[in-house]
């Protein structure tokens, strides 16, 4: 049987709905007799609150109820929500309550809750809220959250600092002692939200009946947040049903835990109305975590030839106001620094601090875009400083393909060793630069450069981490009708997990891919999930899917040959029929549909001797270490000196994810995730003013990548499958993303070395380049 | 993010339109709603009364009346693209409307809530300024004419009273040969431009006889740049002589907010002053 499914660009089998307009998202739910709720969001940074009038806004006819955190009463008004991932690094975890209490720390807190008739009284009531805000200095620059005379981002507190995340291993002091240069850089990054573009949304439906919650949620961690609730609520988790319907997009900022849910789930129960909260743009841009700010001060040590000996440095980390996610952002900045390079020995400290701006957790990548910056900032600075072209220094710091495993002499955040399972870093890397015309690039650079024309070229490599555990629960199960129900627990916002573990489950069992209908993400019906995030669902939920489907396979096979008395390897399964294959001489067959009939007989059958009942199984295999995909970029610019305005010409990027499933999905995660990474070199800033006051709320001022600015985009594979799963697959949700950063600063330092321009802060935009061009003007002029 | 509450009115004539007028107050008027409709949404405007001007009989469309283009306050910015009598009598706007928005938003978008908008870095009032436009405007007291450079009165302020609409934008194409250009500098294509410049210019025998520049984004209103006109008559059609009329741009005062500074909108005025001649002068002498 040759490979049909696995492996091809199958057509995405959920797409028919979506193209139909048939998907439905938490805001096409209804109910009847259903309430709509609007948030009361604080609008100043950092203020005590003296007082809350909400009696104007009960006036208002069509309004429900009015809720402060008081009015939502015992035991919330003492009772904080807890951060999702507790760490004994935490010096302080600082958890919000579910509506503010005495003090608000960031403009988006959730300060009350009206619930009305419609979304249009709820919003005419809040306006009628009266709050006795009492203004308190407020932090804004996470750089400074540490000085000596910084505002407390919180009363009563002594210190801003979060808790500290260490990077540290091999002889950092020998490194730098032996070494024949050392060179300093300082980087400030920024990134921004996720910017889904569905936001986030809410519907609680508290059943009296059944005593139970189903809670509708844009999320990308449905048990996650069941088990948050139901330990929040100390119920059990039974009694709360989480459901994803459509989701229109993650990114990272719905994996965690936000206090709408437990408002929401609270107050359906106390009115027994179905409560609808839809978060609007504006919100979006608030109350929704983003990623934020880091400033580096970094110094590297390194041998004539550019072989790197070691690195070390400190890290401001903007945690913003509260600490819903744990350290899991500082971790993912730090652990991942080595990169695809054999570093011996590095030595940094982050420094986790409170602002006074809205929470941060994750968005695509998570902190390794941030480390991968950071690397490859410290590569870029190798090369400018010993004038080495930049591929060779990374060629020269690659970890060799006959390395692997390679212990990188780190730790993940889960304590065990970083080791890297496979992969040819060289090869990629040659791969992305043939293909962007290296070679002979400094001869259309020169020649362009007669004509006033600044060209660039940048390149930027980097590992992920992908597939980290525990699980993806799969249960594959044929039903007599010859369907066949396949269930993960890992919810879908939009990669297309239906079509890649149809392909893996069709390909195992022998089924056609049209037979198998595919639920997910509600946590009433299907195996345990943990999460959509860090490119972790293929090599979880691929693995599960292939182990149930086996396991199904094996038992319709046993089954089989006993009905049709033949040996079990004398049969074959292809489109759903278990047949005796043309060398057996046999000419006999019975659909899967039958053998589970069998299995499941109606009143007065029997079960086959020997046999559980049900043509099912549920797996929760997973891969057995960290798959690491990997990548190289290479970025073409073009820079407009008078105006400071720079053109992507030409973007490649060569990306190892292991065996692909389906190509024409991994080329979409990679292209999707490039663009991504634009916004961060180019356009998505958060900007907020010196009090805190967020300023660009709205996508004319926080600028998206967009279709126009768009270079074209060659995408090339190299598949070195993982060891940790039989599949051989990786990750490949954020590869994308993790590199773009620097391959564009890069190209754009390239474009402007006649003027002397070093980026290093990203985003850059137009004007920037030209106070930079502007410097190095006086600089060269002072000279 | 849902509008407060308000009276929705649908007149069909502009009979209808200015006795609704006589009686309201606190109007707010819908023409293309591309940015009323998010104003509204966002609360950034509470009106009683929304007037939609939507369904008015004769306020849309595009005549040749003489000398003169006239061309009616709803005309969607997409048909202006599209126009023939456009294309040929005024193809600068064309170059500008290149710039408005996105293709989408253009088949709502019209000349005169543009106009009437006036955001100062939008590209429809910089043309109309540049081409010396004269608008109607329409009230219960009548019809009176304003000359586009009376127009603007302050920062996103036309000259126009709450009881007025604009009805109708005529411009006189400048005849003869010329050249025109206009360019901007936003962040992405389709963005509210960091500054625009268009400009139109005549040529005899190497030297410039007749020149309008204007300039949005940079300041509060947009602007026509009156000194370096006037300088540039007689000069040739060079790149110092261009050069000389950037720096006039540079030199006027230019606004600053969160996100971009005076000197950078001082900076790209120049640059564009100088290309958008350069361009001009090679349309006016290239055929």
């Amino acid at each position: 049987m040759g490979m049909r499914y696995f492996g091809t660009s199958v057509q995405r089998q959920e797409d028919k709905k979506f193209l139909m307009g048939q998907g439905r998202y938490v805001d096409d739910i209804e109910f009847v007799g259903m309430l709509h709720g609007a948030f009361l969001r604080a609008d100043i940074a950092h203020a005590k609150i003296n007082g809350i009038d909400t009696s104007a806004a009960r006036e208002i006819p069509g309004v429900h109820a009015v809720y402060t955190l008081d009015d939502l009463g015992d035991p919330y008004p003492n009772k904080p929500m807890t951060t999702a991932y507790a760490s004994p690094l935490l010096k302080q975890t600082i958890c919000q309550h579910l509506l503010a209490k005495d003090e608000v720390c960031f403009v988006g807190q959730t300060v009350a809750l009206v619930v009305a008739e419609s979304r249009h009284i709820a919003e005419d009531a809040l306006s009628r809220i009266v709050v006795d805000y009492e203004p308190l200095p407020a932090v804004a620059d996470c750089r400074n959250a540490l000085d000596a005379d910084a505002p407390a981002t919180h009363l009563g507190l002594d210190s801003n600092l979060v808790g500290n995340f260490y990077g540290k291993f091999g002889d950092i002091d020998a490194a730098f002692a032996e070494a024949s240069h050392t060179f300093k850089v300082d980087f400030h990054e920024h990134r921004g939200g996720g910017h889904a573009t569905e936001c986030r949304n809410i519907i609680a439906n508290y059943d009296a009946g059944k005593d139970e919650t189903t809670v509708y949620l844009t999320t990308q961690a449905p048990f996650l947040i069941r088990r948050l609730m139901a330990r929040y609520f100390e119920e059990d988790e039974s009694k709360i049903r989480v459901i994803c319907p459509d989701v229109g997009g993650g990114f990272g900022p719905k994996n965690g835990p936000y206090a709408e849910e437990f408002v929401l789930a609270i107050v359906s129960k106390q009115l027994q109305r179905p409560v609808k909260w839809i978060e609007d743009r504006r919100e979006n841009f608030v109350a929704t975590n983003q990623q934020g700010d880091q400033m580096w001060h970094m110094e590297i040590a390194c041998e004539d030839d550019g072989k790197i000996l070691g690195a070390r440095g400190r890290v401001i980390h903007d945690m913003g106001a509260y600490v819903p996610y744990g350290l899991l952002l500082p971790a993912t900045s730090v652990f991942p620094l080595p990169g695809p390079y054999a570093l011996p020995a590095l030595d940094v400290t982050l420094d986790a601090v409170f602002t006074n701006k809205t929470c941060t957790s994750p968005v695509r990548g998570a902190g390794r875009p941030n480390a991968a910056y950071a690397m490859e900032r410290l590569i870029e600075t190798v090369a400018r400083g010993l004038k080495l072209d930049p591929a060779d220094v990374r060629r020269r710091n690659f970890v060799r393909k006959d390395q692997f495993p390679y212990t990188t002499g780190g730790t993940l955040p889960s304590g065990d060793p970083a080791v890297y399972d496979s992969g040819d870093f060289h090869s990629l890397l040659d791969m992305a630069l043939e293909n962007a015309g290296y070679e002979d690039f400094k001869e259309r650079q020169a020649a362009a450069r007669q004509e006033g024309r600044y060209l660039g070229m940048g390149i930027s490599s980097c590992i992920e981490d992908t597939g980290f555990g525990p699980y993806e629960g799969v249960k594959v199960k044929v039903q007599p009708s010859g369907k066949v129900l396949l269930q993960t627990g890992a919810a879908s916002q939009g990669q297309g997990h239906q079509t890649v573990f149809s392909q893996i489950v069709a390909e195992e069992l022998g089924v056609d891919i049209d037979s198998i209908v595919y639920q997910s993400a509600d946590t009433g019906t299907v195996p345990h999930g943990v999460a959509t995030a860090g490119s972790r669902v293929t090599a979880n939920a691929g693995p599960a899917s292939q182990a149930a489907a086996r396991l199904v396979r094996k038992k319709a096979l046993k089954l089989a040959a006993e009905v049709l008395e033949i040996d079990e390897d004398d049969l074959e399964i292809e489109d759903g029929i278990v047949r005796a294959t043309a060398q057996s001489g046999r000419n006999v067959n019975i659909s899967l549909g039958d053998l589970s009939f069998k299995l499941t007989p109606l009143m007065n059958g029997k079960v086959p001797d020997g046999f559980e009942p049900e043509l099912e199984a549920t797996s929760f295999t997973s891969s057995t270490g960290v798959p690491h995909a990997s990548g190289s970029s290479v970025a073409e610019v073009e820079v407009d000196v008078e105006t400071g305005e720079v053109k992507l010409v030409n973007y490649v990027i060569a990306h190892d994810c292991g065996k692909m499933i389906n190509p024409m999905l991994v080329d979409g995660q990679i292209i999707g995730g490039v663009v991504h990474g634009i916004g961060n070199a180019l356009f998505e800033r958060m900007v907020y003013d010196e009090n805190a006051q967020p300023m660009s709320m709205n996508y004319g001022e926080y600028l998206l990548p967009i279709a126009t600015e768009m270079p074209p985009f060659e995408v090339l594979h190299q598949e070195t499958p993982s060891p940790h799963n039989e599949l051989g697959v990786k990750g490949a949700g954020e590869g994308g993303t993790i590199p773009a950063a620097n391959a564009i600063i890069a190209a754009i330092e390239n474009a402007l070395e006649p003027f002397g321009v070093v980026v290093n802060d990203h985003p850059v935009d137009p004007q920037r380049i030209c106070e930079l061009l502007d410097e190095a003007q006086a600089r060269s002029g002072a000279a | 993010m849902k509008p407060g509450r308000f009276t929705y009115h649908d007149p069909t004539t502009i009979d209808e339109l200015t006795g609704l007028l006589a009686s309201l107050e606190d109007v707010k008027f819908l023409a293309g709603g591309q940015s009323l409709m998010p104003m509204l949404n966002m609360r950034f405007t509470q009106p009683d009364h929304l007037v939609d001007l939507n369904g008015i009989d004769g306020l849309a469309g595009i005549a040749l009346n003489g000398a003169a283009l006239e061309i009616g306050a709803m005309t969607r910015q997409a048909t202006l693209m599209k126009s023939g009598e456009i294309a040929e009598h005024l193809p600068v706007m064309q170059a500008a409307l290149h710039w408005v928005g996105h293709f989408q938003t253009r088949y709502r978008g019209t000349i005169g809530g543009s106009l009437c908008h006036l955001d100062p870095s939008a590209e429809l009032p910089l043309i109309a300024l540049l081409c010396d436009a004269e608008l109607t405007v329409v009230g219960p007291e009548g019809e009176r004419s304003v000359a586009m450079g009376d127009w603007p009165l302050a920062y996103m302020m036309p000259n126009l009273s709450e009881q007025e609409i604009l009805k109708l934008i005529s411009i006189t194409p400048w005849g003869g040969h010329h050249g025109f250009a206009f360019e901007e500098i936003s962040r992405r294509r389709g963005d509210f431009a960091i500054v625009g410049v268009g400009c139109q210019l005549a040529v005899e025998n190497g030297s410039i006889t007749k020149a309008a520049i204007a300039i949005g984004g940079a300041d509060q209103v947009p602007y026509r740049l009156s000194e370096a006109e006037a300088a540039l008559i007689g000069q040739p059609a060079s790149e110092e002589t261009f050069a000389a009329a950037g720096e006039v741009a540079r030199q006027k005062d230019a606004m600053s907010d969160a996100y971009i500074t005076a000197a950078y909108r001082q900076r790209l005025a120049n640059v564009l002053t100088k290309r958008t001649l350069a361009a001009a002068a090679q349309r006016a002498t290239g055929e």
